[in-house]
């Protein structure tokens, strides 16, 4: 048997074939699809090993699966993390994430520009868990300062804001939160592991909406954790990985399992309990979609900027909020964080107010009018009346979203296409 | 967490895991929740021999426990240590003396100290590596976990 070689391979080879070795038994390149609910266990030692965690081994689909793996490893790799785990969706990884790190008394500082749903989520899911909430100023490292307490046990913020467009100074964010001793949970989902690493920056914990631009076609929902594995669980302050837990027969996740303790206990005992397991066949189709994630991105990045920087120029417009417009006296600010492209999600205020932008989705013709983003098509809608309608007015003004903004997801298409429908929308 | 990049070194890491066959545990618990009783366990199930040296134990993983590594008498391939780190000199010593091929020292046993008199004396050395996890990494299941093993290759895994 030869060793494997010590190289560290490029982003896009790794895009490729990071945690989809080719299948021992039968050889198959593809990754397969192993639809299984469950696993024929060798004998009763193999089973209750498996249950143990003393031996890596399947036992339900609910807690691991083949598939789910190779896509999970891969998102690992692309971030520079030491594991993932998968969820169903994007909103499920992080419910899971603040579940496991989260007790009643404690507090959160998050970015007050998140995505609506990620708003509304920590909302009322912090209530239940009686865990204290403060929204801050994405742009203002101070604010989260001063916003922390006693009880704070992370920060959460979005490399990009959806749809503000807000680039998050993650490194000076990160040095904050570790000054408080805890984490910088990051959603990568508008940058992806191929515009941003949120780890090389000093996050901690990076989750992703796959159904976004890692998935890329729109096909499915899902979403993953990642660890950076540097966080130290044992600093006092995060009795729930450190000490014996009751939930798994006493077993002490981070002295067992070192770099990996926050991620066996989000896989052994958070998502067996919730359950919001990934399904082996979208696992299967994001793996295909991260193959051409490089590809896909750059001609999302060349094509938003080339929309944005168009739509500037027009009377009719009142503003852009792509970074690279948002950001103009502050490009250092994307030089460090994006030098490939601040993303392909931006919007637009249609002078006119709400009618206006109403009138305008009614005349696109290649934009899709629906709720998602990161999709090869491009995608239109109204915040204001669809993905922002529980935020109330003040909400929807700190979100930067105005009666007549307009969203946009800018896919891989003829970008004179999109210039010739948007141009015809507005007559 | 610090990174003692030196000793860890993944020919070595492979090698030692491919040649060793039989590994003295120093400081392996009786206790199943505790971190050396997982690997020893592991590394029993996945065929090596293991030899626990813990003078406060009879038995450990049904095999006899041995007060210090220079009472073991049988060769030993491998000294894998869970000890606070001001110890691993003299089981570095100890280790050479009884002339095992290497020297493998757990998460947080960190010893420049002990990890050159091993080195110096033609040991192959591992520090702050599990060797529970640098198995399943490269020979084992570490991937059915979503652990990212790192491992990069379009050849078939030879089973073992
Ligand atoms: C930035 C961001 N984070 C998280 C989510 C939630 O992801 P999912 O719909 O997969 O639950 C979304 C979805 O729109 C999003 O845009």
């Amino acid at each position: 048997m030869t060793d494997l070689p010590d190289r560290q391979f490029g982003f896009r080879t790794r895009a490729l074939h990071a945690g989809a070795r080719p299948e021992p038994e039968t050889g198959a390149r593809a990754v397969p699809i192993f639809q299984t609910s469950s696993y024929v266990f060798e004998d009763p030692e193999s089973a209750a090993a498996y249950f143990n965690l003393q031996e890596y081994g399947n036992t339900y689909s609910r807690i691991m699966n083949p598939t789910v793996a190779a896509f999970e490893e891969r998102i690992a790799n692309l971030e520079g993390g030491v594991g993932g785990v998968a969820f169903a969706s994007g909103l499920a990884a992080q419910s899971a994430t603040f579940f496991t790190l989260l007790s009643p008394g404690d507090h959160v500082v998050a970015s007050r520009a998140l995505y609506g749903g990620s708003i509304t989520q920590l909302k009322h899911l912090l209530k239940k868990l009686s865990v204290e909430l403060t929204f801050v100023d994405p742009d203002d490292p101070d604010e989260w300062d001063r916003a922390t307490t006693e009880q704070t046990r992370l920060f959460f913020g979005e490399t990009i804001g959806n749809p503000g467009g807000n680039v998050m100074d993650i490194e000076r964010i990160a040095e904050v939160a570790h000054n408080h001793s805890i984490p910088l949970v990051m959603d990568n989902t508008f940058a992806t592991p191929y515009l941003c690493r949120p780890i090389e920056w000093g996050a901690d914990i990076v989750i992703h909406s796959a159904t976004k631009f890692l998935g890329g076609h729109g096909t499915s929902i899902g979403g993953v954790v990642i660890d950076s594995g540097d966080f130290d669980w044992s600093n006092g302050k995060f009795a729930v990985i450190a000490e014996p837990s009751d939930a798994y027969h006493g077993l002490a996740f981070h002295e067992t399992f070192g770099m990996y303790g926050f991620l066996m206990k989000l896989r052994s005992e958070t998502l067996r309990d919730l359950g919001g397991c990934m399904s082996p066949f979208n696992a299967f189709l994001f793996l295909q979609g991260i193959e051409t994630l490089p590809l896909r991105m750059d001609r999302h990045v060349s094509n938003a900027l080339g929309v944005a920087t168009w739509l500037d120029a027009r009377s009719d417009v009142i503003s852009v909020s792509h970074p690279a417009l948002h950001y103009r006296e502050n490009a250092a600010l994307l030089e460090k964080y994006l030098p490939k492209g601040a993303g392909a999600v931006f919007c637009f205020e249609l002078a006119g107010g709400r009618g206006a932008g109403q009138n305008f989705i009614r005349n696109v013709q290649l934009f899709s009018h629906l709720a998602n983003v990161g999709d090869a098509k491009s995608l239109i809608i109204h915040p204001a009346s669809t993905t922002h309608r529980q935020l109330n007015n003040d909400e929807l003004q700190a979100a930067g979203i105005a009666p007549g903004t307009i969203r946009l997801s800018i896919g891989i298409e003829d970008i004179d296409d999109l210039q010739w429908d948007l141009e015809q929308a507005f007559a | 967490m610090p990174k003692t990049i030196k000793y860890q070194d993944p020919a070595t890491i492979q090698r030692v895991l491919r040649t060793g066959r039989s590994i003295a545990v120093v400081g392996l618990s009786a206790n199943a929740l505790r971190a050396s009783h997982f690997v020893g366990y592991y590394a029993q199930r996945h065929g090596y021999r293991i030899i626990p040296v813990n003078p406060r134990e009879e038995e450990v993983l049904g095999e006899p426990c041995f007060n210090s590594l220079t009472a073991v008498g049988d060769a030993v391939d491998v000294v894998n240590v869970f000890r606070d780190p001001s110890a691993v000199p003299a089981i570095a010593r100890e280790a050479v003396a009884i002339g095992a091929k290497a020297l493998w020292l757990q998460f947080g046993v960190i010893s420049d100290e002990g990890a050159a008199i091993a080195a110096d004396a033609g040991l192959d050395v591992v520090m702050d590596r599990c060797l529970k996890i640098e198995h399943a990494r490269y020979m084992g299941r570490m991937h059915w976990l979503g652990l990212n093993t790192e491992v990069v290759t379009a050849r078939r895994r030879i089973k073992r």
